[in-house]
């Protein structure tokens, strides 16, 4: 029984792992490190993720991706909870996701959550480090907004959050 | 179950309250810099204020979610944002009152993000462990806005003379309204019995301090003010509120319980 059960979870995290991030569709909420844990608590599915940003407009659209992606594979009982604490930092993308976001045109976060780095962010087009930072506020809350000063190329920076 | 939950936490008559004042206050001023959004002197500015009203906006959700756990299952966030009458908003006065110009929306938002970030520098080691998650939280958010809106305040005081008379109105104009963040209201008071709310006359030093050392840098000159307004944290409102409710929650009430 808990073997089955182990097994079942596995088979989870793997389709979790196709839900994309409705912002930033190159990243599965896998890669975001935005689920938390997966239960399976009599024939329910509890699903329990952490919003990014507190007023990220992606959460309810995430949860909805979840329980879609869950019911196409058969599992119809699915509960998602949602919890703040601990609290999501871009330390838990995965270096995957970094690489992804990397060859989308978008730079990574660079250093920890702990250091605001605006210095240095690398041009995701030609890898200079020549780059000015634009705008602290980009397209989205999470991004900054960056001008290349070798290739002249505008691009987006993820902030260390 | 929900009266389990309320009796579990037994100072749910003050921390209510406590959550409406901190959600009403992040929900005003997102209301009043979504104001902005396509008014902005350039792109990137007005895409920064309309970042910073969702940031709000968001920790005004939390915080209204969390009073309305409490309540009962009669209530939800939107019916504590959407169909409340004025004088049940508790939020601080500074944040109702109208954009003027960029000058003082600046100044205005410098302000709260610098008394937001000692708020929350505090209230993330509250007892109350829902509290403590959000402004962990909202604590980095907060962080961009206190360094952007710092930012702002020092190219516009120490840039142009005509920035720098904008900037020292903006001063005199909100004078009166930077104390009502330090004063505590009875529902605080009750609660950091317990250690739940903080003690916000124990930050207005260390606001002062971080005003004095960016006004320096700004060349811009902190004016006391004479006779400060409070009343906000209690439900006493300028008019300003009352209009912007009207717009505000004139959907809701015109069709209630509507959907996207
Ligand atoms: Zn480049």
């Amino acid at each position: 029984m808990i073997i089955a059960q182990s097994i079942s979870i596995k088979k989870i995290w793997k389709i979790l792992e196709t839900v994309c991030d409705p912002e930033v569709p190159v990243l599965t909420i896998t890669d975001l490190g935005i689920v938390r844990d997966v239960k399976i608590v009599d024939d329910f599915v509890e699903v329990v993720i952490t919003p990014t940003y507190t007023g990220c407009p992606a959460m309810d659209m995430i949860a909805m991706n979840i329980r879609f992606a869950l019911i196409e594979n058969g599992y119809s009982n699915v509960k998602i909870t949602s919890v703040l604490s601990p609290a999501w930092t871009t330390d838990w993308m995965t270096e995957t996701g970094k690489q992804k976001l990397k060859e989308y045109g978008i730079a990574p976060p660079k250093g920890n959550a702990e250091s605001i780095a605006f210095d240095g962010v690398e041009c995701p087009q030609c890898h200079s480090i020549n780059t000015k930072l634009i705008s602290e506020f980009g397209s989205t809350a999470c991004k900054a907004l960056y001008k290349c000063e070798d290739c002249k190329e505008p691009f987006d920076y993820f902030k260390c959050y | 179950m929900q009266s389990n939950t309320q009796q579990q936490i037994p100072n749910s008559k003050f921390l209510i309250p406590y959550c409406l004042h901190l959600a009403d206050t992040t929900l005003i001023l997102s209301h009043r810099n979504s104001e902005w959004c396509g008014h902005g002197p350039i792109l990137e500015q007005d895409i920064a204020l309309t970042n910073i009203a969702l940031d709000l906006l968001g920790q005004a959700r939390n915080f209204y979610q969390y009073a309305a756990m409490l309540m009962g299952v009669e209530f939800d966030e939107d019916k504590l944002a959407y169909l409340r009458e004025p004088n049940e908003f508790k939020n601080h006065l500074i944040a109702e009152h109208p954009n003027s110009d960029w000058a003082v929306t600046i100044l205005r938002q410098f302000y709260f993000s610098c008394y937001q970030y000692y708020f929350y520098s505090e209230l993330k080691n509250s007892n109350d462990e829902q509290l403590a998650a959000i402004a962990t939280k909202a604590l980095k958010e907060v962080t961009y806005h206190l360094r952007w809106s710092t930012e702002w305040v020092v190219r516009l005081g120490d840039g142009t003379e005509e920035s720098n008379t904008k900037m020292q109105n903006a001063v005199e104009f909100l004078k009166d309204y930077v104390i009502e963040f330090f004063v505590m209201s009875d529902y605080e008071t009750e609660l950091l019995k317990d250690a739940v709310s903080i003690d916000v006359k124990a930050i207005q030093g260390k606001w002062q301090q971080k005003v004095n050392d960016v006004f320096e840098e700004a060349t811009l000159n902190f004016v006391p003010s004479p006779n400060s307004r409070f009343g906000g944290k209690d439900g006493e409102h300028s008019e300003h509120l009352v209009s912007l409710l009207e717009e505000m929650q004139s959907l809701q009430r015109t069709y209630p319980n509507s959907v996207w």
